[in-house]
């Protein structure tokens, strides 16, 4: 599209701002990730037991490695794609998908 | 009606299905054979990649597994829906970006080397023919459950069947028919589901019913899994919420599933179908959400599976034992030896026997098959094969026929489905990637088409072989060890391709072969040469992977730091792939 390539050249310093901002969606999207996963499923898991309030009939831990950690990747990725294209918006990189 | 009809009517009608579909859009062109034009929607592709991910193992064992295992069983639960987020975010989107056909192109590409294509190679095809042979078994199975034929005759109809579709009708066929199987899939899956939810729980909707209080009976409610804890404490089974493994193990077992995940070939080739980067993030949400709406019921149908099991055997007699029993001690798959003869069965922890069960000859009416193997000395008296837990389970809860029938239809679509993706990288490595790129570079796009045909037949009998002769014992073990394999190569390779414009074509060819290396040799050795259990740190060869992957991202590094950098071209390409802009279709 030659429409996008004529803004990325407009803002010089597009580029490389760009690379360094989609890296800190990245960097939180795997941060939230990596918590919800292997530290809560696994690491923490003994302690959530203990500590939290069971879901439903579940200890916390347990449900989380189950099926919690299953519904927080769902939200990540909806989250990944919402920042990600309000990212490309900015700078000019939005695409409208051709029928 | 009686069962048989019912059986033919849903794998009858579900095939008929695929085929037409595969007719309907059959492949000309190389463009259609490998991306399908590249122009399917996020949508579609989501349930496509849903049912290519989903396997046999998912569909067949993995609840089998969580019953069984209970909280260890969430290694499976979390590594294979936590590593779509490694891909979605990590890899999927820059990869379509490149824009070519298949992984292995990125990796010759952003390597600048042959030497790194033709290992790509072998990692793809390593990785896909330990995968399908799961598929192939479990397509035998179901079909020898369901006809009463041998389960190779089944693996033969299952790999025609696969090599009519996927063989002819490249990625454009296989699109539109794994489309028609998740559908096939997510209600033989969650139909059982919600009837066992409502006959245990009384709740609807199953993946609330396993956190949901135990309804059945007369005794006050208790939560579920409580009761589930007690029955198994009872039984001398560790906590079904606890579990067993060390934390350790888990930790590594996990990690190495998720980042194989993120480096199957056979799921990243399905997001170059879609036309942008934008799609691919809005196909991987879809993706996600298919697999959740099964992940989630699985361990339901784990713990559901379990209870009635327990119930439903321990402590009865021969004579009272339910219809299913028997069904499935024809097909060999449950066995019980009255160890202290007083005619009831007991379960408890720990086999039965040693193996598998062998059975006498001779068959009793109205008496157990006997068996000849060597009794262990423990008080467990029944021995079942964990894959017939889902499916057996609509006969354990008494459902009505039709719901079996699609249950088995829905085995042999999970089956059938990844079969296809597997088999499509697996002819495409040897098309495109091998001759095409390194042997024969004038080859014609027609002639590029009639290899991989060719290609997918010799691989679908090697499968096939495999699948009748089983090298290993559980489908999803083997399953487990072609993630350990893309975690220690593809996944950390092109990880740092994109995210590294340093690493160089040394660097990546040594720290792929340093990483399979140590995975692979891991997992022989434990395998096959070693009479022992006692791995190093406690890290079973699941796990292993994990450590192939820490491996190739140290080689790498190290030696991409002491030889020259990459030409500037690559350090461009690298620059390119890291804007979403104008992703085109697909070129050679």
């Amino acid at each position: 599209m030659s429409t996008s390539t004529e803004e990325s050249t407009a803002k010089p310093v597009s580029r490389g701002g760009y690379w360094s901002q989609s890296l800190r969606v990245v960097y939180i999207v795997l941060a939230i990730w990596l918590f919800a996963s292997l530290g809560c499923g696994i690491l923490f898991r003994e302690l959530l037991d203990s500590l939290l309030p069971s879901v439903g009939g579940a200890p916390f831990g347990f449900w989380m490695a189950q099926q919690g950690s299953i519904i927080s990747f769902l939200a990540l990725l909806l989250l990944y794609r919402f920042l990600m294209n309000r990212l490309d918006k900015q700078y000019g990189f939005d695409e409208r998908d051709r029928s | 009606m009686n069962q048989d009809i019912w059986n033919f009517i849903f794998i009858g009608g579900s095939f008929a299905l695929y085929i037409w579909i595969a007719i309907k859009s059959r492949a000309a062109t190389t463009k259609e054979y490998y991306v399908a034009s590249g122009g399917v929607s996020p949508f579609a592709n989501g349930m496509a990649t849903a049912a290519d991910w989903m396997s046999a193992a998912t569909f067949i064992s993995m609840a089998g597994i969580i019953a069984a295992s209970g909280y260890d069983a969430s290694r499976f639960l979390m590594g294979w829906t936590g590593g779509f987020v490694l891909l979605t975010t990590l890899i999927v989107p820059y990869l379509r970006k490149f824009n070519k056909f298949t992984v292995t192109d990125f990796l010759g590409d952003r390597f600048y080397s042959n030497v790194a294509r033709a290992v790509g190679v072998i990692c793809a095809i390593f990785i896909c023919m330990t995968y399908i042979m799961g598929q192939m078994r479990g397509v035998g199975i179901v079909f020898s459950r369901l006809f009463e034929i041998e389960i190779w005759l089944g693996v033969i109809i299952g790999a025609s069947i696969v090599f009519f579709y996927a063989g002819l009708g490249g990625m454009k066929g296989i699109t539109y028919t794994q489309v028609a199987q998740y559908c096939v899939m997510v209600f033989a899956y969650t139909i059982p589901a919600i009837f066992i939810s409502m006959l245990l729980t009384g709740n609807v909707i199953p993946q609330l019913g396993l956190i949901g209080d135990f309804t059945k009976g007369d005794a006050d409610p208790v939560p579920l899994l409580s009761k589930l804890n007690t029955l198994n404490t009872e039984l001398g089974f560790a906590q079904y919420t606890d579990g067993s493994l060390g934390k350790m193990d888990m930790f590594c077992i996990t990690a190495a599933l998720m980042c194989g995940t993120a480096g199957l070939p056979h799921v990243i080739v399905r997001f170059f179908t879609v036309k942008s980067v934008k799609a691919v993030r809005a196909s991987a949400c879809w993706t996600l959400l298919f697999i959740a709406v099964v992940y989630l019921t699985a361990p339901a149908i784990g713990a559901f599976a379990r209870t009635n099991l327990i119930s439903e055997v321990h402590n009865r007699s021969y004579a009272e034992a339910p219809d299913w029993f028997k069904n499935w001690e024809d097909r060999g798959l449950i066995a019980w030896v009255d160890k202290n003869g007083d005619g009831v069965m007991q379960h408890s922890a720990g086999a039965a026997f040693a193996g598998k069960p062998v059975y006498t000859a001779e068959r009793v009416e109205d008496a157990p098959r006997a068996v000849t193997n060597e009794l262990s000395d423990n008080t467990n008296e029944v021995f079942y094969d964990r894959d017939i837990l889902v499916m057996a389970n609509p006969e354990m809860a008494g459902l009505p026929m039709w719901v079996i029938a699609l249950v088995m239809a829905g085995c042999v679509a999970a089956a059938l489905s990844t079969a296809a993706g597997l088999l499509l990288v697996l002819s495409t490595s040897i098309s495109h990637d091998l001759m095409k790129k390194i042997v024969s570079p004038n080859m014609s796009d027609a002639t590029e088409v009639k290899c991989a045909r060719g290609a997918s037949f010799c691989f679908l009998v090697i499968a096939a072989y495999f699948g009748i002769n089983p090298p290993a014992e559980f489908v999803a073990k083997t399953v487990a060890f072609a993630f350990g394999l893309a975690a220690s190569s593809f996944f950390p390779t092109i990880l740092m391709g994109i995210f590294s414009k340093r690493i160089n074509r040394e660097g990546a060819i040594l720290g792929m072969v340093a990483g399979v290396g140590l995975t692979l040799g891991y997992i022989v050795y434990f395998q096959f040469i070693a009479q022992h259990k006692e791995y190093f740190f406690g890290i079973s060869p699941e796990g292993i992977g994990f450590f192939g992957m820490l491996l190739n991202f140290a080689v790498a590094n190290a030696v991409s730091a002491v030889t020259p950098a990459p030409p500037q071209e690559i350090v461009d390409m690298v620059e390119n792939i890291r804007n979403p802009s104008d992703a085109g279709s697909a070129t050679h």
